[in-house]
């Protein structure tokens, strides 16, 4: 369970949110709404401890993530704007390492298995530098189909990515959620997630 | 800030103090480096080997002192604002590092101004010379790196980092400064003590820094409150002081 | 915890191995700074020989600082970074992976190659061990305190010579200890104490540069 009390965030001199509160339970989404320079993208750093907050708390099973963060951690899984690839590394080679690297090891197989759930298995052994936009946010997000946290906090992750992945990874996080796991994230568009309890955050700038 | 426990920690009710304070600073430190001129250049004996030259010391020997006390009061600061997130106390690391740096320089003009009557040369690569300008790098390292992060809040962190780094590197750059000067035998002149140092000497020197430190703490608190303005324009304190005409 | 590690220093390891011109513009770099100075001094053996010490640990450490801003910049650039600081394990172990890897590939090389820079002055087979020596222990320290300097200034607006104004000073004992030991047996005395120094300064670094690098490099993050 993550619980978010009272949160204020300043970036430079503006106020972008304050006295930010939410409870998420195992099996619900949320959904943090808002247009550009609301903030988003610092409330999800903030979840994850990337950001220290100028006010309020973050709990995580009724602990502090500050001062717990190696119990926390494990539990979580971000996917922010950047993709965490390496370009001169293949597919296969950055989701393996990055698997490695978030502490659970991942054979060969079930990353190439992952990366034909979201449908760009044949590029799994060319170098990252050369795929397009699209298809290297696709490899960041085979890292779902790896993951086993229970905890995914995703900044925009269905942003170039064509209707078919849509769909896939809707698919993909309702399976999450169904399973118990909890997810919070940012998107544009309107995706079809199945979820226990959904819940909409609006930050207004 | 959640943090502050201390009343006069929050900028707001800092400012004022600060602002009545300033002055009483600046009249000790003018009486005291009335005294301790006075002391310095009147009372003080003339050097029977160094004749009237010497007495640059009273300024440069106080200047070096303060020099490595800012930093390290600097340092203070900056690890108290790492521990406790205060702000006061980020934006007092940054308001002393000119100070310091300035002392630093003092000490540096002052020491190759006294070399000069002495030895015939501006600079000699002697193990206290080349600490200070060690020392000046380190605060120019400082000053620089807090300059061009522009979000306040990480330059306060990432400069206090900094100092913190610096503190525990400048006694072992001291003494490898040291171990190369004897290594290499370069000057054997002593810098920093004058030959027979008679107690009227020590006592100007003495007021000399007491008066360097007054001026040092005006002068951060000066420059506290102008980094307080900028930092919290847009707070509703300082507005109100603006529409007050700044009093 | 040992596996992650691991990870790391392999990543490291494989994308400089895929990029070796890297390695290539360091070594270079070292090589031509070294060669500047004869021509600008003039070709005396007995002149060369005195000032080789500080020479080429002068190269070593400007070499391994143009070095730095690759360390964190490109990870920090593509997000790695950040998935970095979210790994359950300590980041100060983390980054002391990527450390190693960081001398392995651009400190290493300059020590092998020192040698053969140090024959073009004219330094006697005693001191050119010697210079091994203390490039071998030196070195790391270079790639340890070179860490906060680049974690501090990333993103951050002219960090290239940023970092220099930083790291620079913070090299001096380092430099005074390992060219000292080289010209302590060019003149027949005993390195030992230097060496002694260097291992010191080096085990020093070991333990807190990680430590205030990964503190650095979480306030660089935010």
């Amino acid at each position: 369970m993550l619980t978010a009390q009272g949160l204020a965030c300043v970036r430079g001199d503006r106020l972008l949110f304050k006295d930010l509160g939410f409870v998420l339970e195992a099996g619900s989404l949320l959904y943090v709404l808002g247009e550009n320079g609301s903030g988003k993208s610092s409330l999800l750093r903030m979840l994850c401890g990337l950001l220290m907050p100028e006010q309020g708390e973050i709990l995580w099973a009724g602990k502090s993530i500050k001062s717990h963060a190696e119990q926390y951690l494990p539990n979580l899984k971000y996917l922010g704007h950047l993709n965490g690839l390496k370009d001169d590394l293949t597919a296969l080679e950055n989701l393996q390492m990055g698997a490695r690297i978030a502490g659970q090891a991942v054979t060969a197989a079930a990353a190439l298995a992952a990366l034909t759930a979201i449908g760009i298995a044949r590029c799994s052994n060319l170098p990252v530098r050369v795929l397009s936009q699209g298809q290297k946010r696709r490899v960041a997000l085979a890292a779902l189909w790896l993951s086993r946290s229970p905890l995914w906090i995703l900044d925009e992750p269905f942003a170039a990515l064509d209707v078919a992945a849509t769909e896939v990874l809707a698919a993909r996080i309702s399976e999450h959620l169904a399973a118990g796991g909890m997810t919070i994230l940012t998107s544009h568009q309107d995706v079809p997630i199945q979820a226990k309890s959904t819940v909409s955050l609006s930050l207004s700038a | 800030m959640h943090m502050n426990w201390f009343k006069y920690s929050s900028p707001q009710t800092f400012y004022p103090l600060a602002g009545k304070m300033i002055p009483w600073f600046f009249w000790a430190a003018s009486l005291l480096c009335a005294v301790g001129l006075y002391v310095s250049f009147a009372i003080a004996p003339t050097d029977f080997q160094q004749g009237e030259a010497y007495r640059i010391i009273f300024v440069h020997v106080p200047a070096a002192w303060m020099s490595m006390f800012i930093y390290l009061v600097m340092a203070g600061w900056a690890a108290m604002g790492l521990a406790l997130n205060a702000r006061l106390s980020a934006m007092m690391a940054q308001a002393l590092a000119p100070t310091g740096a300035m002392f630093t320089l003092l000490a540096l003009v002052t020491g190759s101004l006294w070399g000069k009557p002495m030895w015939g040369t501006w600079w000699v690569w002697d193990a206290r010379l080349t600490s200070e300008l060690i020392l000046l790098f380190l605060y120019l390292g400082f000053i620089a790196l807090q300059s061009s992060i522009d979000d306040p809040r990480r330059a306060d962190r990432a400069g206090a980092l900094l100092a913190l780094v610096g503190v525990v590197n400048v006694p072992i750059i001291y003494f490898s400064v040291k171990w190369w000067n004897t290594l290499h035998q370069g000057s054997t002149i002593n810098m920093g003590v004058a030959p027979k140092m008679a107690a009227t000497m020590l006592i100007g020197m003495l007021l000399m820094a007491l008066a360097f430190w007054m001026y040092s703490v005006a002068v951060a608190l000066m420059r506290v409150r102008c980094i307080m303005l900028e930092r919290e324009r847009s707070s509703d304190w300082v507005k109100a002081l603006s529409a007050k005409g700044g009093k | 915890m040992n596996q992650t590690w691991l990870t790391v220093l392999r990543r490291d390891l494989l994308l400089a191995l895929r990029r070796r011109s890297d390695i290539a513009t360091t070594l270079f770099f070292f090589v031509i700074v070294s060669s500047l100075f004869p021509l600008g001094i003039g070709p005396e053996p007995a002149v060369l020989s005195s000032i080789a010490p500080g020479v080429l640990w002068v190269a070593a450490l400007l070499a391994g600082m143009i070095s730095l801003s690759r360390l964190f910049a490109a990870d920090f650039a593509d997000g790695s970074l950040e998935q970095m600081l979210l790994a359950p394990q300590p980041l100060a172990w983390l980054v002391s992976a990527k450390i190693f890897a960081h001398w392995l590939v651009c400190g290493l090389p300059v020590v092998l190659l020192a040698p053969l820079i140090g024959l073009q002055y004219a330094l006697p087979n005693d001191a050119l061990l010697v210079l091994v020596y203390s490039l071998l222990l030196g070195t790391p320290t270079l790639s340890l305190i070179g860490a906060i300097g680049a974690a501090l200034t990333l993103g951050v607006r002219g960090s290239g010579l940023l970092v220099a104004l930083l790291v620079l000073p913070l090299y001096i004992p380092t430099l005074i200890f390992g060219a000292g030991a080289v010209a302590a047996s060019q003149h027949g005395m005993s390195a030992e104490a230097h060496l002694s120094l260097l291992a010191a300064v080096s085990l020093l670094s070991l333990v807190l540069a990680p430590l205030a690098t990964a503190a650095a490099l979480r306030i660089s993050v935010e």
